[in-house]
């Protein structure tokens, strides 16, 4: 038992920080202080200069980009990215179809996709959730039929983030509607210029449109773009969903979030019952990043820790209650959510009611909050 | 940054788990230990003397065994684990403790010495009635005649102060001059036993011109020293109350697998399994939270101690509502028994809060400090 970062992982430490605050510009990392939108470009930029300098995507196999790193070192990587406002590399790419072309894709397949998908040269949308098939994925129902060496996809995807942006999209499609509801599933990759796909926005309670529809006719999907083989989408989708140990939660983001609404609101700090919540939610983010470190330090190659559904589950809660506080900072302010930039009222409290509303996805997206006591109560305690 | 326990620790665990099974194999030897004097096992505590754990926190020069905190923590862990009534936290942590922060070399080895030994058993009575948790002692004063200190005033409650042989006792200087620690026979003052919520034993003291011996150099103000101490012991005490939550979340678990209604095990509700996932949550997060505040003490920063303390002892007497109340409701009426581990292992968890501090104190505590950092660091 040590509390220290050993000497190596300590400069590590230091070398990330320096980069992330020296290397990433000014503009784009207030915007994230801020709590403000990136725009496309933005986002791009960044990750260009995270992956130019080898740290957009760690985690994949070191031939294609990845880091020999510990995962204290990834965790690390990750807190010190979100201390200093810089975007994330674009998960959907690293996080979720990067790690799966590099474990189930062909060699064609990798060389094709995967330095675009580092790099960010190619964005990509996840088309998982469908009107019918949300918690319980496998009942999805937009389907592939074989036609020579194509599929034919028909169907509707949602809940696609900044599926406007996209230039791919990884599916879950119904290869196979004869056999077990998993057994017949499989993952395409679709190039989003393909005739047949349609983008349709869907406007949220924030106002915002950060999610869209994604409409499938009759489009034609080379047999190259399927990954690994026919029936085997269920497995990859579980490998996707279960691949993250670090970065879980967002405890790096909301202890930034939480120590920019204290110097935000600073002269509301004078207040007992203000300090009470912000020294609670201060204590139950420490446990938390304690907790997430003890993941980190542990957890053996391969298998995802479980306590990372302790994670997920309460890290969003976290940032929802951060965002809470915010709005009770805010007050009336808070109604001007619309309000034009001419506004008297201060930007941070007009933004926290859209903010307050968007958060509200978070214990829904990635595995419901209910998903995870269900993984809890199962896979841990034996329930 | 490691969060593990190398093999000797492990081996200490296993060690003291061994033990404490042959005492406390079931919950009925508890019952029956509770209920007569002086509450605890004496033949467990003079193996515990054997094993070198009772001198654990202690240097070897004061007659102990020199060891760090992750080791007593353990200990507390295996104690909690098993709700066994010995006084360790109260006699070796906390008075022990006191004597080995603030006594001159000559009284640490004597008294450390002695209770490293199993001789003496040491109780701190540093609670006026009334009081809430400080280190500035008001309810039983000193008064000093030339050399000779004598101590008037009443301390309750005071831990193990029943069957102690060895009082330290905090208490106020003449003239304002902050706390002073004195070591007083217990067969020369009035004391009243009763038991605590959880049946372990404590005491009212009363002192009547009582003579006393100044811990350390007389007349100094210890009130630093003494809140430190209270910090140490609020961390061990933590490392107890993980180890009564983990029993509980086990025990827990286990019922619901086992426990038959409506022609079904519980474990087919999920209304009753979502609740132990979130009991496992409130339990992970107080354990790294534990675990974290234990090795900031071999730091030996005070603030950062004094910090750590406050912070644990938030977390886990949060998290000692969550699992203890949520144990009993799971469990249902069998729980509500004391022939049944689970309801006495909240009555212990809400010992301990009140005792040390509970989340109300904490946060206050906290609170006071919120302006003075951007944010919580874990990692320094």
């Amino acid at each position: 038992m040590q509390l220290e970062l050993s000497p190596a992982d300590a400069e590590f430490r230091t070398r990330m920080r320096e980069f992330f605050t020296t290397e990433v510009p000014r503009e784009i990392r207030d915007t994230v202080l801020e709590g403000r939108h990136l725009t496309r470009e933005q986002i791009v930029q960044s990750q260009r200069i995270l992956d130019a300098e080898g740290l957009a995507v760690p985690h994949w196999p070191v031939e294609w980009g990845g880091q020999d790193w510990t995962d204290l070192q990834r965790h690390l990587w990750h807190e010190e990215m979100q201390r200093a406002g810089v975007p994330a590399p674009l998960a959907f790419n690293t996080s979720m179809i990067g790690p799966v072309i590099a474990h189930f894709g062909s060699e064609e397949q990798k060389k094709r996709f995967l330095p675009a998908t580092a790099s960010l040269d190619i964005w990509w949308s996840q088309g998982f959730s469908e009107p019918d098939a949300g918690s319980d994925l496998a009942g999805l129902r937009t389907a592939a039929v074989r036609d020579g060496d194509d599929w034919v996809v028909n169907g509707q995807k949602t809940w696609t983030t900044l599926g406007q942006y996209g230039d791919w999209i990884f599916t879950l499609v119904r290869t196979d509607p004869e056999v077990k509801k998993q057994a017949g599933i499989s993952m395409l990759l679709i190039d989003m210029t393909t005739p047949g796909v349609e983008v349709r926005p869907i406007e949220l309670i924030d106002g915002g449109h950060e999610v869209n529809e994604v409409w499938f006719s009759d489009v034609r999907v080379p047999g190259d773009l399927l990954v690994g083989e026919p029936g085997q989408g269920w497995t990859i989708a579980k490998f996707l969903l279960g691949n993250e140990r670090v970065g879980v939660a967002p405890v790096g983001a909301t202890k930034r979030a939480l120590a920019t609404l204290k110097a935000t609101a600073a002269d509301r700090l004078a207040d007992p019952l203000v300090r009470a919540r912000v020294a609670e939610l201060e204590n139950d983010l420490l446990a938390l990043e304690l907790t997430a470190l003890r993941v980190a330090a542990h957890s053996s190659e391969g298998a995802p820790h479980p306590a990372s559904s302790v994670l997920k589950l309460r890290g969003t809660e976290l940032q929802q209650a951060v965002s809470e506080l915010a709005l009770d900072l805010a007050g009336p302010a808070s109604l001007a959510a619309r309000a034009g930039d001419d506004s008297p009222l201060e930007g941070w409290a007009r933004r926290t009611a859209p903010t307050y509303l968007n958060l509200r996805k978070a214990s829904i997206y990635g595995g419901s909050n209910e998903i995870q006591r269900q993984i809890i109560s199962r896979t841990i305690l034996g329930l | 940054m490691d969060f593990t326990y190398d093999d000797e620790q492990q081996a200490l665990r296993e060690a003291v788990r061994g033990l404490l099974a042959t005492t406390y194999g079931d919950h009925e030897a508890r019952r029956r230990t509770v209920k007569e004097q002086p509450g605890y096992d004496r033949a467990l505590w003079a193996r515990l003397a054997e094993m070198g754990i009772l001198g654990l926190p202690f240097s070897e020069a004061d007659g102990g065994v020199g060891a760090g905190p992750v080791e007593i923590a353990i200990v507390c862990q295996e104690l909690g684990r098993v709700l066994a009534p010995e006084p360790y936290l109260a006699s070796v942590v906390h008075a022990g403790g006191l004597v080995a922060a603030v006594g001159t070399p000559e009284q640490r080895a004597d008294l450390l010495g002695r209770l490293s030994a199993g001789e003496i058993v040491l109780a701190a009575a540093d609670t006026s009635p009334g009081k809430r948790w400080s280190s500035h002692t008001r309810g039983v004063r000193a008064a000093v005649e030339g050399t000779a200190w004598s101590l008037t005033g009443v301390a309750d409650p005071v831990m193990n102060g029943e069957s102690a042989d060895v009082l330290v006792v905090s208490a106020a200087l003449p003239d304002d001059a902050g706390t002073g620690v004195f070591v007083v026979d217990a067969g020369d003052v009035e004391r009243t036993g009763y038991a605590a919520a959880d049946l372990t034993r404590a005491a009212s003291i009363r002192f009547d011109a009582t003579a006393a011996t100044p811990l350390g150099q007389p007349g100094r103000d210890l009130a630093p020293s003494i809140a430190t101490i209270s910090d140490l012991t609020r961390i061990l005490g933590a490392n107890q109350a993980l180890g009564v939550m983990q029993s509980q979340v086990r025990a827990t678990t286990d019922y619901l697998k086992s426990r038959k209604q409506f022609g079904v095990t519980l474990n087919t509700f999920q209304a009753l399994t979502f609740r132990a996932a979130d009991m496992y949550v409130s339990l992970e997060l107080a354990h790294s939270t534990v675990d974290w505040a234990t090795m900031t003490i071999a730091g030996g920063d005070r603030a950062a101690v004094a910090d750590a303390a406050d912070r644990v002892g938030l977390q886990v007497s949060r998290a000692g509502r969550h699992i203890g109340q949520e144990a009993i409701q799971l469990h249902g009426g069998i729980a509500m028994t004391a022939e049944y581990a689970v309801g006495v292992g909240t009555a212990h968890l809400t010992v301990l809060e009140q005792w040390l501090g509970n989340a109300w104190h904490h946060l206050d505590r906290l609170s006071g400090r919120v302006t003075e950092h951007d944010t919580v660091e874990a990692l320094g």
